[in-house]
């Protein structure tokens, strides 16, 4: 089954009147299947958190279809199950805070949708251990470092049971460990619970994880493959001001200096190349 | 201004039974003209570093009502911290404060969410209004235009525009001209790229070059970005726990790869290919600049070839 489903969608944040009007979204289609893992990348102002509010019906498309687990997010009596469907975690972790304790945090998604009691406590249980907070389950949602809330966030997703969970440069905010952390949750969920996954970032190195990459520019898709296949499309990436961060600049800076390494992701996989080339030179 | 830090401690809630060192017997001295590095984890005590350097945090003989304890017999006299920046003795009650701060900025981090007026130009004239009260509002338009071209931004095109409908990246332009506006000698800018693509990244380290170039003797950034580090800085300190682990310049401090690991922290690109190539026999010296990288391995590449 497809979880997400987008038919020519374009939306735009002015009037439809307006003679200037711009698209955040233009013309998108994408289909995700149930389980997969999709990285969106594009960089600020690209459509991408437009496309994830898209697809919980926070926004409605002005032309095109959205379907979510079959429902069509249009449908004023859908939407509701929609967002049941579809948790989004957002950039700041504190904009995302509800409660001052860490349970209660959790508990409002399922509290909302009228859950009852004795399941919340499952679910709760259920969320922590799955993000690996359960020992701070009592603690204040003030104390905790951002890492942890990110994570507190995603287990007040978890705990409504969405099929599709949107990242919306959820890392961003974060310090390299606290990246980390959510990287190793959101691989997790989609690896063993077979979470749907659409991560939006502009980590180029967090897509890796992904099953599929799809790159946007000024409200289009441009680019859609592995991310294997769109990293090597490096020339093409720097067009859409996406630029391969560290590593993918020292392949270029090798390249142009007259030595054939190729394009790759990994410190490890450059000295790799290098190490191929001198000792080619040597016979 | 040169800032010199000797023996700096400071402990949150001191007295109670929660209390712990956020810095412990830091002494450091940042030279007039640097573009410095500071590094740590969260909890390290850079922030607390970092708001001693404006009198956020005041030394405990800056407190009014500080009075110096007698020795006990037999014991030496108590030594107390310091920290000189320039003229101004922060540990002396007695010091312009105001002043002070007006010469050393801090951009927090992500600024942007601190923008409060409704146009940018008030935003930016906002710190004029506290510390330089006695200009007219000529000499005052003068330094808000000046400050708002020096951030890359027009100035006729902006001013009168709301910061709320500016693009992230012109907002974290406006939150900066804001605090460069009183002209400071020292810029300090906590993780001043957090948060951007990689083009805003490049377009913001662009930014602070300029800056240290025209407008600010000293610039100080405090970053997890290693390669943000290896890339800019003249020198780099390395905080954990409290404590100065590392004052060396980049081209030194990533040589201590294994020491930095163990504290947790990562090291630049360039220097996790120099390790994976020493694996393999292959020595490279750099400075760990990706320029200065590329072309070592060109040179032993075509060393080689010869």
């Amino acid at each position: 089954m497809k979880a997400v489903e987008f038919e020519n969608v374009s939306f735009s944040y002015q009037r439809e009147d307006d003679e200037n009007r711009k698209f955040a979204v233009k013309n998108v289609n994408l289909s995700v299947e149930e389980g997969e893992f999709v990285a969106v990348l594009g960089h600020n102002g690209s459509g991408k958190s437009t496309l994830a509010r898209l697809a919980n019906a926070l926004l409605q498309a002005q032309e095109g279809k959205i379907i979510v687990m079959g429902m069509d997010v249009s449908d004023p009596a859908m939407q509701f199950e929609v967002r049941k469907n579809v948790g989004i975690v957002f950039q700041n972790p504190d904009n995302q805070t509800v409660a001052s304790i860490v349970e209660d945090d959790i508990a409002f998604g399922p509290e909302n949708i009228g859950v009852p009691r004795e399941e919340i406590g499952r679910r709760i249980e259920k969320a922590l251990s799955d993000v690996g907070m359960t020992q701070y389950r009592d603690r204040m949602t003030s104390a905790l470092s951002g890492g942890q809330k990110q994570r507190v966030a995603i287990a007040g997703v978890l705990a409504i049971n969405p099929k599709v969970m949107i990242l919306d440069e959820s890392t961003a905010m974060l310090d390299p460990k606290g990246r980390r952390e959510i990287m190793q949750v959101v691989k997790r969920l989609n690896r063993e619970e077979g979470m749907t996954i659409l991560l939006i970032t502009h980590f180029m190195e967090e897509a890796l994880l992904a099953d599929r990459a799809i790159v946007m520019n000024r409200g289009e898709i441009v680019m859609q493959g592995t991310p294997d296949e769109i990293f090597e499309r490096h020339e093409e990436l720097e067009t859409y001001n996406l630029t391969l961060p560290g590593i993918g600049a020292l392949c270029k800076k090798l390249q142009d200096g007259g030595m054939p390494v190729p394009y790759v992701l990994t410190p490890e996989e450059l000295a790799e190349e290098i190490a191929k080339c001198v000792f080619r030179q040597n016979g | 201004m040169r800032i010199q830090a000797e023996r700096l401690s400071y402990s949150y809630q001191a007295g109670s039974s929660f209390s712990a060192y956020a810095l412990k017997d830091v002494t450091l001295t940042i030279e007039e003209g640097e573009f410095f590095g500071i590094i740590g984890h969260t909890g390290s005590g850079k922030s607390t570093f970092v708001q001693h350097l404006n009198a956020l945090i005041k030394l405990p003989t800056a407190d009014k009502k500080f009075k110096p304890k007698k020795p006990k017999k037999g014991q030496p006299a108590p030594v107390y911290p310091s920290l000189v920046i320039g003229k101004y003795d922060l540990g002396d009650k007695k010091t312009n404060f105001k002043e002070l701060r007006s010469k050393v900025g801090i951009v927090f981090q992500y600024p942007e969410y601190q923008l409060f007026a409704e146009s940018v130009y008030d935003d930016v004239a906002f710190g004029l209004k506290n510390f330089r009260s006695e200009l007219s509002e000529e000499e005052k338009t003068v330094l808000v235009r000046d400050a708002i071209s020096a951030v890359g931004l027009d100035y006729e095109s902006v001013k009168d525009a709301s910061p709320f409908d500016l693009s992230g990246g012109q907002k974290r332009r406006v939150a900066i001209a804001g605090v460069i506006v009183t002209r400071p000698e020292i810029l300090i800018l906590d993780e001043p790229a957090a948060g951007l693509d990689p083009l805003g990244k490049k377009e913001i380290m662009e930014l602070l070059h300029s800056l240290h170039r025209d407008w600010c003797k000293t610039v100080i950034i405090v970053s997890h970005d290693m390669d943000e580090i290896s890339e800019n800085c003249t020198r780099a300190a390395v905080f954990s726990h409290g404590e100065l682990k590392f004052v060396l310049p980049p081209s030194e401090l990533f040589l201590h790869d294994e020491e930095l690991k163990a504290l947790d922290l990562d090291i630049p690109v360039t220097a996790k290919v120099r390790l994976a190539l020493k694996a393999k026999g292959i020595d490279v010296q750099t400075d760990f600049t990706e320029e200065d990288f590329a072309e070592k391995v060109l040179a032993y590449y075509k060393g080689v070839r010869a």
